[in-house]
């Protein structure tokens, strides 16, 4: 016990500028990966069916809908694409994306983009939480979009609404308040995840703790810095959901 | 010159031909009530009025400007529809109301975004956001909801909801007024004040096309009454000439099944 305070100080310093590093991953993903996933998720219900024209002549010609003609006309090309990518990224671990976004530039190439150091582990890390945790925000927002019912942007168009006014002044809040309970569990998951890029050696919290287990600052096979962490983590994931309770409360005044 | 004349109207979904060729037309304040059993094409008609589907062919013209015409791929761009939307109301079944918005809010949401796109906005916009304003309160205490007006959709009931979806598509003062069962979803009680408010909008000539199953009411409220069946008109008239002395077949059924 009496070893632990002496080790405190210097533990607690280490700790924390580990700790800033986990802070600042967790709100560079969030600013990056919220509206990066709403791109994706418009991606993922595009109608743009550029050869839609060809299935309706077809059906023009035959009278009917064929298998072909129905090929045509449902093809949407960016749709497709946008789910492809969701499904790679939704469907593999984030630790392997890490690894493979981290060094494949480097054994391709021979040319590491992301710079040496500390900040080129970051940049890459930051890629690739943006990238995951979009695909999954995307799937969040169309769920969220798709929920408001159909009678909302009708009501808008019959009173003569942009697509654009229907969106930001209808859908939308609607839409926010439905996917706040299902994105806050995402950024409370994304709080725990950030620790995944210890695989790449950034210098997070968790990696500032396990120091002091090979050794680090004269201190060395100290276990209980890295348990300490822990603490660190409940302390962020409360004061995240209290954020969200908040943010739902001051959602409560209506009903969507 | 009629207000709404409505020619050879046809709509299709898939192979199902919902609408077969539908042709009625409406005097300026006059009120048609469109009858008819379930699946006759009722609300496809409405939807097709407010370009909410686009019909397959036919001719909808309004004060003589034609709206749409399936001839013509011209009066079918998308973004001339937005504006000829606006010679039409819907008041849907289901309320379709701004959960976010109050009463107030909810009327006087489109008006506002419109009068963005008038030229003179910048010069006189405290004039104009206090014009809309006070129309809407008007017309929601003309709805009898002035102390509803800064409550929302959640607090209120069923017919006061609907009363306030009526006063938000008056706001736009459109040409025609079209109804989808205005009364379906609502407890029987609450049937009455939206009856209520229609017949007052139907005494100041208010132009209207209603789609119900209220019977009593269609007599009452409309100068025409059309009875649909299986995408056709099958009978057009007068409330005395189609209640009280059906030609066609098929409306006598439907009437006994009514009245019975
Ligand atoms: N979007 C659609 N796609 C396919 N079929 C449709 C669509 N909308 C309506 N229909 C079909 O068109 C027919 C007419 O429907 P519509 O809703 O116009 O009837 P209605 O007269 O309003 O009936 P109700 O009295 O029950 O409201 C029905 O058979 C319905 O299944
Ligand atoms: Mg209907």
């Amino acid at each position: 016990m009496e070893l632990i305070l002496q080790q405190a100080p210097i533990v607690i310093r280490s700790l924390n500028i580990g700790f800033l590093q986990t802070l600042k991953l967790f709100v560079i993903t969030l600013i990056g990966a919220l509206p990066l996933g709403l791109i994706i998720s418009f991606g993922s219900m595009s109608s743009w069916a550029p050869l839609a024209f060809i299935g309706r002549n077809m059906e023009r010609k035959n009278g009917r809908a064929t298998a072909a003609s129905r090929f045509f006309t449902g093809f949407c090309p960016i749709s497709l694409i946008v789910k492809i990518i969701v499904w790679v990224f939704r469907g593999t671990p984030l630790m392997l994306q890490l690894l493979i976004i981290y060094y494949f530039p480097g054994l391709v190439w021979g040319n590491p983009i992301w710079g040496s150091g500390e900040s080129g582990r970051f940049l890459a890390s930051a890629v690739a939480f943006i990238i995951n945790y979009a695909c999954y925000f995307s799937e969040i927002y169309r769920g969220g979009i798709q929920g408001v019912p159909r009678g909302q942007q009708e009501a808008g168009q019959v009173l003569g609404m942009t697509k654009g006014q229907i969106f930001f002044k209808v859908t939308l809040l609607q839409m926010v308040k439905r996917i706040v309970p299902p994105m806050g569990n995402e950024c409370i998951t994304l709080v725990k995840d950030t620790s995944l890029a210890r695989i790449i050696a950034l210098q997070e919290i968790i990696w500032a703790g396990q120091a002091f287990l090979k050794g680090s600052q004269g201190i060395s096979g100290a276990i209980w810095p890295l348990f300490f962490t822990g603490v660190y983590y409940l302390i962020f994931t409360g004061v995240v959901t209290l954020l969200l309770g908040w943010l739902e409360r001051k959602l409560s005044y209506f009903r969507a | 010159m009629s207000v709404l004349e409505v020619k050879d109207l046809r709509k299709s979904f898939g192979k199902l031909e919902v609408l077969k060729g539908i042709s009625f037309s409406l005097e300026k304040g006059d009120t048609i009530s469109i009858i008819g059993s379930s699946g006759s094409g009722k609300t496809t008609l409405l939807r097709c009025l407010n370009f909410l589907e686009t019909p397959n062919s036919g001719i909808i013209s309004v004060n003589g400007e034609k709206l749409f015409d399936g001839a013509d791929s011209a009066s079918q761009r998308d973004s001339e529809i937005r504006k000829k939307r606006l010679h039409f109301g819907l008041v849907f079944q289901s309320f379709n109301l701004f959960p976010q918005y109050t009463a107030l809010g909810n009327v006087k949401l489109a008006s506002n975004l419109l009068a963005k796109e008038r030229l003179d906005y910048q010069a006189h916009k405290k004039d104009i956001i206090a014009e809309i304003d006070e129309n809407a309160r008007g017309l929601l205490s003309q709805m009898g909801l002035a102390d509803k007006i800064d409550l929302y959709p959640h607090q209120l009931s069923g017919g006061q909801q609907q009363r306030v979806a009526i006063a938000r598509a008056l706001a736009l003062s459109p040409d025609v007024l079209c109804f989808d069962e205005p009364t379906s979803a609502l407890d029987p009680e609450l049937t009455g004040e939206v009856l209520k408010v229609i017949l007052s909008l139907a005494e100041k000539y208010t132009t209207m096309v209603i789609v119900t199953h209220e019977m009593q009411f269609a007599r009452e409220v409309s100068s025409q009454v059309l009875f649909m069946d299986k995408g056709v008109v099958a009978e057009c008239g007068t409330p005395e000439e189609v209640f009280g002395n059906p030609k066609n077949e098929r409306t006598k059924q439907f009437l006994e099944r009514y009245s019975g």
